[in-house]
């Protein structure tokens, strides 16, 4: 039945996009490199998101939960990595910390904001603002005319579950995390190259554990009420700087973040270690488990669109 | 591990380092006579309103106590209106990560902004506290300035660029020890809880017999030269460049690492030898300084660090400090020390780390506000900027440097005159690019 759904959903998408383009899996090269990154189909579709108060780890901003349906997108297999980043950060052809150019590219970090993990071979990239992480993408965008984006709170958790609807994307059992995911009970205290764990039913690779990760949204505390009115495409549009949403969990907390539902939100605390007013815009001097993923909404859009959307962070 | 080193410098650091280490019992001053002005608010000033300035004031505002930024002074009146801007911002949470504004805290109207090279000056006058975060090439002069004017001091690190540069500081820091001021230097591993818990338990791997420091990165900011600026003032924008004002940036930056390992060592090596040079930086917008060091540096007792700071983008990065013991070693970025087996003997819980840079101006204005003598980091300071110029004579001259030769070099690489028009001393060629120093060649002295 399920199968099914999913292919008219498919089916339905590909007709809608006049068959340009199948909605299946696809591996870019990053124009001018030699470095690939794979996105997964991910189809529309409604899911009950949050937690309810009987699951084992529930916190109340995980609450109350709430049936919200999302159009169909590709998401990053993978969290980005700093191979692929550094081609953004080092894009000669890209200016530095520009105020005029649409396009531009990190300042270079004051000091080693990988802390000794590790950065090129496949390590996930970290310690960016959100801002960073969305500059990338318009980057990305620029160079081959796809908008990409970084997912928005629903779509992430969407993505995460995979049509499960326990604590884990594979299930209740926390003894199997050392499967699917690095938390602080493994890794032993350093982020890992990405895809090293199993991955989710839809073929996503360390959604939960690792880096978490940057969604598009400010962070709500009461989250569900604010959307229960438009459940369709929910998103809490950006406000202030601080606190944005980030979700997954990372490689240095608890199994209590490492889960489906878990929510958490960036603080001023992320960069005060910065010593330089104002702080930088671009790095976070105290967010070492903070990284971000891809996504490619199918619905594209208008170039107009896109500057609109950008600009907002 | 005895050594027979005499020397009186070296004695007197000894006796410094005790005083920072608050062995000495903290003096109470008469509090009548620790602020130049009548009122319990505690006047400060801000010299050089960079980035790292604004920074500092904010934290000395931050600081918990009755404290007003009443003067400011920059060469330039743009750093200058920036660093106002974003002082009396009507909301600074998201620098300060508190709520609401310091804005009551900055009193500094037009007469009390100064701007040129002799702002300094005027603004120093105005304060009991000065926040001294200009390029460190002015350094010991605004530090001279200071003392001389008695008043309680916050500097940033690297304190000199230069060995005449180390010797005034080293002066002036015996007049402000005869004077009780305090003197804080912006080498916050000192003020960080983790090193200060490593630091007290660094007898557990026995005598340090080497040790390790880095400073790897991808670099810093570039400013390029713009129509109509005299050289004097291009040298001022992009000061990261020149040996004169920023020491290369084993002085400006890996400082941080060699310091920790003197502090832990307690004392200063007797002899450094490298190797450097300039691999990727080639444009004319990088002045003279290398973006590659790795210095042996030789203390006393025979022990080793190997030092390197690197430049360079898309190499490894790190930057961190390793201590080996007879015993163990300290692994400073872990925050932990291990035994020679690699088995932890103790882990620094980092849920309890604080942000060093804020502590460094809540423990001075803290101390300031009680009218106690507590802080005498001017030696160590010096101290350890001196051996990273001894490292950069290493590097640039590829000859083995001697630190009581060294100090008393001669550099010259200042101006005479501090103007607009003055000619610096290090121009480019005909061709747009710098002189830059080459092993075998450069010499040291």
């Amino acid at each position: 039945m399920k199968r099914i759904c999913l292919f008219f959903a498919i089916l339905h998408l590909v007709v809608q996009s006049n068959a340009q383009e199948d909605f299946i899996a696809y591996t870019t090269t990053i124009p001018n490199s030699t470095v690939g990154f794979k996105m997964v189909p991910i189809p529309a579709g409604s899911f009950l998101m949050g937690s309810s108060d009987k699951e084992k780890h529930h916190k109340a901003n995980e609450g109350p939960q709430q049936k919200v349906s999302v159009g169909a997108f590709w998401m990053g297999e993978h969290e980005v990595t700093y191979d692929e980043f550094l081609l953004f950060f080092q894009d000669a052809n890209t200016s530095v910390n520009s105020t005029v150019d649409a396009v531009t590219r990190p300042t270079p970090q004051y000091i080693d904001l990988s802390w000794g993990m590790g950065k090129t071979g496949g390590y996930p990239v970290n310690s960016m603002q959100q801002k960073t992480a969305m500059m990338y993408c318009k980057w990305l965008y620029k160079l081959t005319g796809q908008f990409y984006r970084l997912p928005t709170e629903a779509e992430w958790e969407y993505a995460c579950r995979a049509g499960t609807t326990t604590e884990f994307y594979w299930g209740n059992d926390s003894s199997k995390i050392d499967d699917y995911a690095w938390y602080e009970g493994n890794s032993p205290y350093k982020y890992q190259p990405v895809m090293q764990k199993k991955p989710n039913a839809w073929g996503l690779y360390d959604m939960l554990g690792n880096v978490s990760e940057w969604v598009l949204d400010q962070y709500d505390e009461n989250y569900f009420t604010t959307i229960a009115s438009k459940p369709n495409d929910p998103m809490i549009p950006p406000a202030t700087t601080y606190p944005k949403t980030v979700r997954g969990g990372g490689y240095n907390e608890g199994i209590q973040m490492v889960r489906c539902a878990a929510r958490n939100k960036s603080d001023v605390l992320w960069n005060r270690k910065d010593p330089q007013v104002p702080k930088s815009k671009w790095w976070l001097t105290d967010a070492k488990s903070v990284g971000f993923r891809l996504v490619r909404p199918v619905k594209q859009p208008t170039p107009e669109e896109a500057e609109a959307f950008y600009k907002q962070y | 591990m005895s050594n027979d080193n005499k020397s009186s410098r070296r004695n007197f650091v000894k006796q410094t380092s005790m005083l920072a280490g608050g062995l000495m019992a903290a003096p109470l001053l008469s509090r009548a006579n620790f602020f130049s002005g009548s009122s319990d608010v505690i006047k400060v000033a801000l010299i050089g309103c960079g980035g790292r300035g604004t920074g500092a004031a904010m934290q000395a505002m931050l600081s918990k106590q009755n404290v007003k930024l009443v003067a400011m002074a920059d060469a330039f009146r743009d750093r200058l209106d920036d660093a106002y801007k974003t002082l009396t911002a009507d909301d600074i949470s998201d620098w300060s990560g508190g709520s609401g504004n310091i804005k009551d805290k900055i009193d500094v109207p037009e007469e009390r902004k100064f701007v040129g090279f002799d702002a300094y000056q005027k603004a120093i006058a105005l304060a009991d506290v000065v926040i001294l975060t200009t390029p460190p090439g002015f350094r010991p002069i605004h530090f001279a300035e200071a003392v001389k004017q008695n008043k309680h001091i916050f500097m940033e690190k690297p304190v000199a660029t230069t060995p005449e540069g180390i010797r005034s500081v080293l002066e002036n820091a015996q007049i402000a020890k005869q004077k009780k001021l305090n003197v804080v230097v912006g080498l916050q591993r000192h003020y960080q809880n983790s090193y200060r818990e490593l630091f007290s338990r660094k007898d557990m791997i026995g005598d340090i017999t080497s040790a390790q420091a880095w400073w790897n990165n991808d670099g810093v900011w570039v400013k390029m030269r713009q129509p109509g600026q005299t050289e004097m003032e291009y040298q001022m924008r992009n000061w990261y460049y020149f040996v004169w004002l920023c020491g290369d940036h084993i002085n400006e930056q890996h400082i941080h690492n060699i310091d920790v390992i003197n502090w832990f060592k307690g004392g200063h090596p007797v002899k450094a030898q490298g190797m450097g040079g300039r691999q990727v930086r080639k444009g004319k917008e990088y002045g003279e300084i290398f973006d590659h060091h790795y210095v042996e540096f030789h203390y006393a007792d025979g022990s080793i660090l190997n030092s390197q700071c690197r430049h360079i983008p898309g190499t490894m990065s790190k930057v961190d400090e390793l201590l080996v013991g007879t015993k163990g070693k300290i692994q400073c970025g872990a925050a932990n020390i291990v035994d020679a087996k690699g088995k932890v003997l103790y882990q620094y819980d980092t849920e309890k780390e604080n942000n060093p840079y804020q502590t460094e101006h809540d423990e001075l204005f803290a101390a300031i506000a009680k009218g106690e003598y507590k802080f005498a980091n001017a030696d160590y300071g010096a101290e350890s900027t001196m051996t990273a110029i001894l490292g950069r004579m290493a590097t640039y001259s590829g000859q083995i440097v001697e630190w009581d030769k060294a100090i008393n070099v001669n550099m010259n690489l200042h101006p005479d005159t501090y103007t607009w028009d003055t000619v610096p001393k290090t121009l480019p060629k005909e061709d747009g690019y710098y002189a830059i120093a080459t092993p075998g060649i450069t010499k040291y002295v």
